[in-house]
């Protein structure tokens, strides 16, 4: 069985931290990997940078960037992901953009991902109907999961689909926004996150994007079974000593 | 029909929607609504009436008597530069308004490199009374300072991009990242033949009155809508699809694409994008563009802020890879020069983009009496300081 499947069996409350690979410096990938595990993390999301990440707020924007500077490709990523598996025993994902996947060719791409032993893929610009005419095949033949994003203006048709089209889980985003965006639990994210939950969905739903602490992971956490941060974790690693830093990220949301 | 899109939002290998999930709703929303809202009577009706009444169409072919003389052919420009605001922007900024209105928009987005299709984009919401938002590199900022007040002038908020390059392309992305935050009531007008389908087709449409007009006034004038060449400069390519648009399907006209070369192709410094760029995604659709090995998108560079932009329209990828379209490149250099000329022999200041499509005549060999057509997309007032810097003026 797949990771990332065993852990929503086993687990609730599931935390999953992104961020971004070669930041704050170019080596930190497999260090800040090691250092989540040990914190406490669930599920790592590691992204791949981008010139023009057109989904990411100006924090994951700025890490991106700070990234390319120090010399990060898909090649350079995967080269350190030859070290993923030596201690990192829980679900990895990368999550990035379309345009580098296909320059580096997406059969490269997937079995790459299969050497180094990641779990599955987020891609935001990779819409489902491109997906299923050019990536599925691929992608399954590698065991890669791809995760769908979900917002609330998605219509219930098409979550129904998305969910047929899902082996791992779906990513709730919390509001229509870019990364970084305080999440606000109005009456209308409740009902949203309320009319998701009473779909009965096939695969379990991470919710992502606006949270940033214990509270908000928590509220996160009652309708989900679990949540994604990133742009706080990037804000929080960007200076200081690197263990320090994650395991004092990680402390508030696993005492 | 073989260069117009298919039912899946393709040409070819080209275009798609690779928009993330949070741009879906507004997208599909386009989609299965444009052509039913374009072909409406009602539409179409505004839609010429404010063309003829407040862009001022048709805009005139005229036959350069000079150039004709110099170049041994007979040699058209369609005078986009003589539109309302200066350029053929406005042609799509009118259509996509009335789409907006349709569709119950209340505010409008759009992202500007000279601030060409900023200030188009801004007339039509002072027109219309709709809330105006407009992103701009700020490097475009500073150089292109008049267009900024006018965009101010005409009750717009022009708000800096600040990321990456701080021009054309990181305007587009933040205009993206403002759609995504704004899902319901926001109508983004992209200006050129770029995004995710239907933004390509119905920009297209929207300019493809340049080739319509061009056709009758052929006719007659010539006894003949069939010209030999039509030449376009192209950066996202516009106004060159406008101008190809209904001679796409008579093969026997070859259509010329005339990209910037900047300081030269292998400069460094370049905008040609089908000499120097690779298929690929970007903004929404797969394309060709200058990127990295690792694609990463690279940085283009050209003296005239309309075609610096690292790709091209989905369209134009098509009719390049197809070779339905020939696509050459004229450097800054040559752009400059060739603005002079036309200034001095036809009395016509042209805009640095069109300038590079008039460039191309120097290029090309006639045997005499052929009929050739340049787009002429926009009047030179905006390049003012560039031409007096580069001519010691």
């Amino acid at each position: 069985m797949n990771r990332i499947k065993k852990l929503f069996q086993e687990k609730k409350n599931i935390l999953s931290i992104y961020y971004t690979a070669g930041y704050p410096n170019l080596g930190d990938t497999i260090q800040i990997a090691e250092a989540l595990q040990k914190s406490g993390a669930d599920i790592l999301e590691i992204g791949f940078p981008y010139s023009d990440p057109v989904a990411d707020g100006p924090v994951i924007q700025a890490s991106s960037k700070q990234s390319l500077d120090q010399g990060m490709t898909l090649k350079v990523l995967f080269e350190q992901l030859k070290d993923l598996r030596k201690n990192v025993t829980i679900p990895v994902l990368l999550m990035g953009y379309v345009n580098p996947v296909l320059q580096f060719g997406v059969e490269n791409f997937c079995k790459a991902c299969a050497e180094v032993g990641v779990d599955g893929c987020i891609v935001p610009d990779l819409p489902m109907a491109e997906y299923e005419e050019f990536y599925q095949e691929c992608f399954e033949k590698h065991n890669l999961s791809n995760v769908f994003l979900i917002t609330p203006q998605t219509a219930e048709e098409r979550i129904h689909k998305i969910d047929g089209l899902t082996n791992s889980f779906i990513y709730l985003l919390s509001s229509s926004a870019t990364t970084g965006k305080n999440l606000e639990v109005g009456d209308t994210t409740e009902a949203y996150f309320g009319r998701i939950k009473a779909m009965n969905l096939k695969n379990p739903t991470m919710i992502g994007f606006g949270i940033s602490d214990k509270q908000t992971f928590d509220k996160a956490c009652s309708y989900a079974n679990g949540a994604i941060i990133g742009t706080a974790f990037v804000k929080a690693i960007a200076e200081g000593n690197l263990e320090e830093s994650v395991s004092n990220f990680m402390r508030k949301f696993r005492d | 029909m073989k260069y117009k899109v298919n039912e899946k939002g393709y040409y070819g290998d080209f275009g798609g929607a690779y928009i993330p999930e949070m741009l879906y709703p507004n997208v599909e929303e386009l989609r299965q609504n444009y052509l039913k809202i374009i072909a409406d009577p009602e539409f179409q009706k505004e839609f010429h009436q404010l063309l003829k009444d407040y862009v001022g169409r048709p805009s005139p072919l005229y036959l350069a008597k000079r150039y004709s003389e110099k170049y041994g052919a007979n040699i058209f420009l369609k005078r986009e530069d003589l539109n309302h605001t200066g350029a053929h922007k406005i042609n799509n900024t009118i259509g996509q308004i009335l789409l907006a209105e349709k569709l119950g928009k209340k505010r409008i987005i759009a992202e500007t490199g000279a601030g060409q299709h900023g200030v188009a984009t801004a007339t039509v919401c002072a027109l219309r009374n709709l809330e105006c938002v407009i992103y701009m590199g700020e490097v475009d900022i500073e150089r292109q300072a008049p267009n900024v007040a006018r965009m101010k002038m005409l009750g717009a908020k022009v708000v800096p991009a600040s990321s990456g390059s701080k021009t054309l392309k990181d305007a587009t992305n933040e205009a993206m990242r403002d759609w995504i935050n704004n899902p319901v009531d926001t109508h983004y007008i992209i200006g050129s033949v770029v995004g995710p389908h239907p933004y390509p087709d119905m920009v297209a449409i929207f300019q493809s009155i340049i080739s319509e007009e061009t056709k009758k006034q052929l006719l007659e004038q010539t006894g003949s809508d069939q010209p030999d060449y039509v030449l376009a400069c192209v950066g996202g390519g516009s106004n060159a699809m406008g101008m190809f648009y209904h001679f796409m399907d008579d093969e026997n006209v070859k259509l010329i694409a005339v990209e910037a070369a900047g300081k030269g192709v292998s400069s460094g410094f370049s905008a040609a994008t089908t000499y120097l760029g690779k298929e690929g995604v970007l903004h929404g659709s797969r394309s060709i563009l200058m990127q990295t090995e690792d694609g990463q998108v690279v940085e283009p560079h050209s003296v005239s802020a309309g075609l610096d932009y690292p790709g091209i329209g989905p369209q134009h990828a098509h009719l390049f890879k197809t070779g339905r379209g020939q696509y050459v490149s004229i450097t800054d250099d040559e752009s400059l020069e060739a603005g002079l000329l036309c200034t001095k022999l036809e009395g016509i200041i042209p805009a640095i983009e069109s300038a590079h499509a008039l460039a191309y005549l120097e290029k090309m060999e006639f045997k005499g009496g052929e009929n050739v057509v340049v787009c002429l997309s926009g009047r030179g007032d905006k390049d003012l300081d560039t031409y007096i810097k580069y001519f010691n003026l």
